[in-house]
């Protein structure tokens, strides 16, 4: 999608060669403190307006979430959930604003066959570059966080791009630029895990004692990040994995299966020349020939049926 | 805002009760997150619903509509039964030790004086005792009988914990974890803020609600504090504008009244506002009354109002009701009385109550102009929209004039934020097609008005032909030139405060204001915001010494440029501040100094004895109002109209007494039987009111009307979330989807389950958004005794699972 000739590569999917980094890189981050969060949809607004996204009006189903999910025009939207706490008897709202992760090991580009769809850049950002998408849909299968969506019109993977093109520039993403209460920070990865550790020392002395940072090693980090009150429970959050990791089909696929894959596409190579060595090549004998030159002839002269030569024509 | 935005960062507490603060002010809500993630602050969220806010809060406490002052009262008996007020404070900053007058009480849930017939009050009794030197008596050791100190104690007597759970449904523990936060500021070195907004308004008691926290908060010692205050959050842009400059039907700019029938003459009306001081070498700043009155009128008819005609005074109308408000005004429309309706940004077919009378009002009136830049429903009120608007378009001959006008980024101009700051906005882009500036048109109308009184005369042609209308371009005032109207300039040669200034100059400030007729303003308390030196509105230095939160040379803030209201207060009698950690000036000896402009003569020395309370005759704080209060001066539980339940603390009372219903709008209102639910009305943050529905984004993100009802009442009814709902009243009907919530709970009001079916009111019959219907179909026509603010927040409903309206998707 963005438009990445400033920004350097780290990875590239279904490429062997990577492209050199000649630029030493910061790692970037987005760290969305949920205990600040209003749940006010002011990112989600953002990004439809920064990406010139319009989504369908929709319905109301019964709670707050609009749209209802994630989808090719929605690529961050807040969920909301309702969790009475047993320790506390307290009701809490829990809001979490939903989006890409931005893995430092990504599913999505793991999976990904098309050379160069999906890349991330040094700065830890994994974008999808839409020209090189061949909308085969295995972006999703590997996404631990169930993100990316296909758009119906073009066939195209869509998903929030961290406003790479905006990051490019020095900007913050428009979410994070857009945040009334300042509870979706931007900076380099380091000094946003400082900054959470003030806020989860906050949160511990009002009685959140397992608040914590969702940074998940399941994926090698991410470079979106939660401030959680209950970093212990995140599936509290409207289902946000435990342990993210990348499916084991797709280890197996670029693993194991593609070795097997290319393996036996070797064997069978290597089985035809073995062939051609020992049985040497296909020939054709002189009758075969003549027949062959007959058919022409009367294909030539002979009557036409009117639907074509073809089938008058072929030899039996 | 007795403070301003940025000073929540200071607060130790925040209480958000009577406002949802995060929902309807996400802007403005920063600085409680900020005071929360670097001052430490305690949020605590008072609200029949669990909110976005409370989704932030330390604690929440759920309360029934409709019964703050019930809650309230109990904090401030909490105060007092455990001895946590700031004694000070309260001894030397408040009338607490103010003796009233014998004949004053308060029995069976009524103040002395009250006629049913009339449901008004007879206030003679409702003052302080005047001694022999002609001024209040006062008992400092407050323990005379009749002191306003005692009076208090005994009012709230009644307001225990297990009468506010009773009343309020607010459980015990919750309410009293509520006050022993409260209560933590009582110590100097401590401050809350209260933050409210219209869920405190919209009651038939909605002064009073603000009147009981006002208790609290002078109780604890928290007026004229940092981080402390009455914080107003006012719903739109330029509203604090709107009060400011007096559209109301009975003020004129700066809070200045309009005359009433019974003051003919300039010395009736002048003899009522002479504000002499209860208290002896007290400034009670409104003495000055006379200048701010005479240079208003100066302002409105220069050289035509003169000493002689007394300044004019016969061209102001004379009231004969006490105010021509909307519930009023479309009263008068329903009865055929008011023929005509010429609206400036606002859609009161979906904002004033009972629906159905508002469209029987506007069929019956001969003309309505709608000046706005959005198509209003209003103006759409003849057209049938199905069951959204299910008129017969033939029978309505009305005619409707949609005047398009510009929106706020169309054009410069200043607006009053809740901080009572003037900004100055620039104009970011062309208006669209043929729309022209609420200021054209106004000008348009009234040069024609003018010219037609001009030649044909008429029964008293005088206001309008004289008014005063000095404008490069008579057809299109500038921005600038109004301000500098506002500001005032001097007419005449003039020396105040020790300077001289020539005619024709802008002033400094309302202090060179004269009675004389030698200056002309437009609006005394905004004097100073377009002086000599400039527009002060336009001033962008965010510099803030001291990280105060007050950055005095941003914009311009009325009065005076002060920030900070009462800021005397926040230094004890000496002068020396309360707190330094807190401190906002203090006295060094000579004058008073500090960060904010001194709300105070800045040479009085401390010894002078001068309150800090300048506005008021007093020179104190009130914690009893005398008679400046149409329904009482301490606050006292009525139910809301409609209402669940007998007035527990008043069985003889049930509605707030001095409230204003008309006749017809009392027939109209339903009973617990038919209606058993209570509903409340709301904004959500994905909309600002009626504009954003013309928004597609937003339209994305909150799409379709709803009303969020609780578990146990989805149970009950048999209905299911995301279902279709019909909810209505005695007046009216609508139908949402169903938000079926644990926010929401049954509240056990005197061991009985009390139902809340919330309705957000963004959808109406035009826009992006899906067709709905706005909660103004339900509501009562009753309104506040002190400003006819209507009874939005709580009424009864009843509900039930419905089919879908005809249009709607699946």
């Amino acid at each position: 999608m963005a438009d990445y000739s400033s920004l350097d590569i780290r990875q590239r999917s279904a490429s062997t060669e990577q492209p050199p980094t000649i630029r030493s890189h910061q790692e970037v981050a987005k760290l969305i403190d949920v205990s600040k969060c209003i749940g006010c949809k002011a990112c989600q607004a953002a990004c439809e307006e920064w990406n010139d996204l319009r989504d369908d009006v929709g319905v109301n189903t019964g709670v707050y979430d609009n749209p209802h999910d994630l989808t090719p025009k929605t690529w961050t939207l807040m969920r909301f959930t309702e969790y009475e706490n047993p320790e506390s008897q307290n009701l809490e709202w829990l809001i979490r604003k939903d989006g890409c992760m931005h893995c430092t090991d990504p599913g999505c580009l793991k999976a990904c066959p098309s050379p160069g769809a999906i890349v991330q850049y040094a700065n830890g950002i994994v974008d999808f570059i839409e020209e090189n998408c061949i909308g085969c849909g295995y972006c999703i299968k590997g996404c631990p966080f169930n993100i990316p969506r296909i758009s119906e019109v073009d066939r195209k993977a869509y998903k929030c791009t961290l406003c790479s093109d905006r990051v490019a520039v020095g900007q913050a993403p428009a979410c994070a630029k857009t945040c009334p209460t300042g509870a979706i920070m931007f900076g380099t990865k380091e000094a946003m895990i400082e900054q959470a550790h003030e806020r989860v020392e906050d949160l511990k002395s009002r009685g959140f004692d397992h608040a914590g940072l969702y940074d998940p090693a399941g994926v090698g980090g991410t470079h979106v990040m939660y401030v959680l009150h209950h970093a212990d429970q995140p599936q509290l959050y409207n289902g946000l994995p435990k342990d993210p990791r990348i499916s084991p089909l797709i280890a197996f696929w670029k693993g194991g299966a593609k070795v097997f894959g290319l393996a036996t596409m070797g064997f069978a190579a290597l089985a035809g020349f073995f062939h051609y060595v020992t049985a040497g090549p296909n020939e054709v004998a002189a009758e075969e020939e003549e027949e062959a030159i007959e058919v022409e002839k009367a294909a030539k002269n002979g009557p036409t049926n009117g639907t074509g030569t073809g089938a008058a024509a072929r030899p039996h | 805002m007795t403070n301003l935005w940025m000073d929540i960062k200071h607060a130790d507490v925040i209480t958000v009760m009577g406002g949802n603060a995060a929902e309807a002010h996400p802007c403005g809500f920063k600085w409680v997150v900020e005071a929360k993630a670097h001052n430490n602050a305690k949020l605590i969220v008072v609200d029949p619903r669990f909110t976005r806010t409370a989704s932030v809060a330390d604690l929440y406490c759920p309360i029934r509509p409709g019964t703050d002052i019930a809650f309230l009262s109990g904090v401030a008996k909490y105060l007092l039964d455990n001895d946590r007020i700031q004694h000070r404070y309260v001894a030397a900053y408040t009338n607490a030790g103010y003796v009233v007058k014998e004949g004053y009480d308060f029995q069976d849930g009524l103040f002395t004086g009250y006629d049913p017939d009339k449901r008004d009050y007879d206030k003679t009794t409702w003052d302080y005792e005047i001694g022999p030197d002609g001024y209040a008596v006062v008992d400092e050791t407050m323990q005379h009988p009749r002191c306003v100190m005692q009076l208090l104690k005994t009012h709230v007597a009644q307001y225990t914990p297990e009468m506010v759970e009773r009343i309020c449904g607010s459980p015990r523990d919750k309410f009293l974890k509520v006050c022993e936060i409260i209560a933590t500021t009582s110590s100097p070195e401590r401050t809350m803020a209260s933050l409210y907004a219209l869920g405190w308004t919209h009651h038939s008691k909605g002064s009073q609600n603000i009147r009981s926290m006002t208790i609290v908060q002078t109780l604890l010692g928290n007026i004229g504090m940092l981080g402390g205050g009455m914080q107003a959050l006012r719903g739109h842009s330029n509203i604090q504008g709107l009060t400011d400059l007096g559209l109301m039907s009975n003020l004129i700019p700066g809070y200045l009244n309009l005359p009433i029938e019974k003051e003919p003459t300039y010395a009736d009306y002048a003899a009522k506002r002479t504000f002499k001081p209860l208290r002896p070498g007290q400034v009670s700043y409104w003495q000055n009354y006379g200048k701010f009155f005479v240079s208003f009128q100066k302002a409105m008819w220069g050289a035509k109002a003169t000493r002689e005609n007394d300044w004019a005074y016969d061209y102001l109308p004379k009231l004969d009701v006490p105010t021509y408000d909307v519930i009023r005004g479309f009263e008068l429309a329903k009865q055929g009385r008011m023929s005509g309706y010429v609206i400036q940004g606002f859609n009161p077919l979906l904002s004033f109550p009972n629906r159905a009378k508002m469209t029987e009002a506007f069929s019956k009136m001969k003309f309505v102009v709608v000046m706005d830049p959005l198509q209003t429903e209003t103006a759409r009120f003849w057209q049938n929209h199905g069951e959204y608007n299910d008129v017969d378009t033939k029978s309505i001959q009305t005619e409707v004039f949609e005047l398009p006008t510009t929106l706020f980024a169309e054009e410069e101009g200043s607006l009053s934020n809740s901080s009572r700051w003037l900004q100055w906005h620039w104009q970011a882009q062309e208006p669209p097609g043929e729309c022209r500036s609420d200021i054209e048109i106004m000008s348009g109308i009234f040069l024609r008005m003018k010219e037609a009184y001009r030649k044909d005369g008429g029964a008293f042609p005088d206001p309008i032909v004289n008014l005063t209308w000095n404008y490069a371009i008579a057809e299109s005032p500038t921005p600038h030139e109004l301000a500098r109207e506002l500001n005032g300039y001097t007419l005449a040669p003039i020396e105040a405060a020790g300077t001289q200034l020539p005619a024709g100059k802008q002033l400094d400030g309302f202090a060179q204001l004269k009675d004389d007729g030698s200056t002309a303003c437009g609006c005394w308390i905004y004097s100073g915001c377009y002086t000599e030196r400039g527009n002060t509105m336009a001033r962008r230095d965010n510099t803030d010494p001291g990280d105060r939160g007050i950055a005095p040379n941003w914009a311009f803030a009325w009065p005076a440029n002060r920030r900070v209201l009462y800021n005397r207060a926040s230094c004890d009698p000496e002068g020396k501040p309360w707190s330094e950690k807190k401190k906002l000036i203090e006295w060094n000896g000579k004058q008073w100094v500090g960060f904010d402009v001194p709300d105070y003569g800045v040479t009085t020395a401390p010894e002078q004895g001068v309150g800090p309370f300048i506005l008021n005759q007093e020179g104190v704080a009130r914690l009893w109002t005398r008679s400046l209060m149409r329904d009482g001066p301490f606050p006292a539980h009525y139910e809301p109209f409609e209402s669940p339940m007998a007035n527990l603390a008043f069985p003889k009372v049930k509605g707030a007494p001095a409230a204003r219903i008309f006749k017809d709008d009392l027939a109209d209102l339903g009973t617990s039987q038919e209606f058993p639910h209570v509903a409340t009305s709301y904004r959500l943050t994905e909309h600002f009111h009626g504009w954003t529905k013309h928004a597609k984004i937003n339209a994305i993100l909150q799409p379709e009307a709803f009303v969020e009802i609780s578990e146990e009442l989805a149970r009950e009814k048999g209905i299911a979330k995301g279902s279709w709902v019909r909810v209505w009243s005695k007046r009216g009907s609508l139908k949402a989807k169903a938000v079926v919530t644990k926010r929401v709970k049954p509240l056990i009001c005197d061991g009985k389950p009390v139902h809340v079916v919330g309705i957000p009111q963004h959808w109406g019959f035009i826009g992006h958004t899906r067709k709905g219907w706005h909660p103004n179909s339900l509501t009562p026509v009753v309104g506040d005794a002190n400003t006819e603010t209507p009874e939005f927040k709580a009424w009864l409903v009843n509900i039930e699972p419905t089919t879908p309206p005809s249009d709607a998707v699946a």
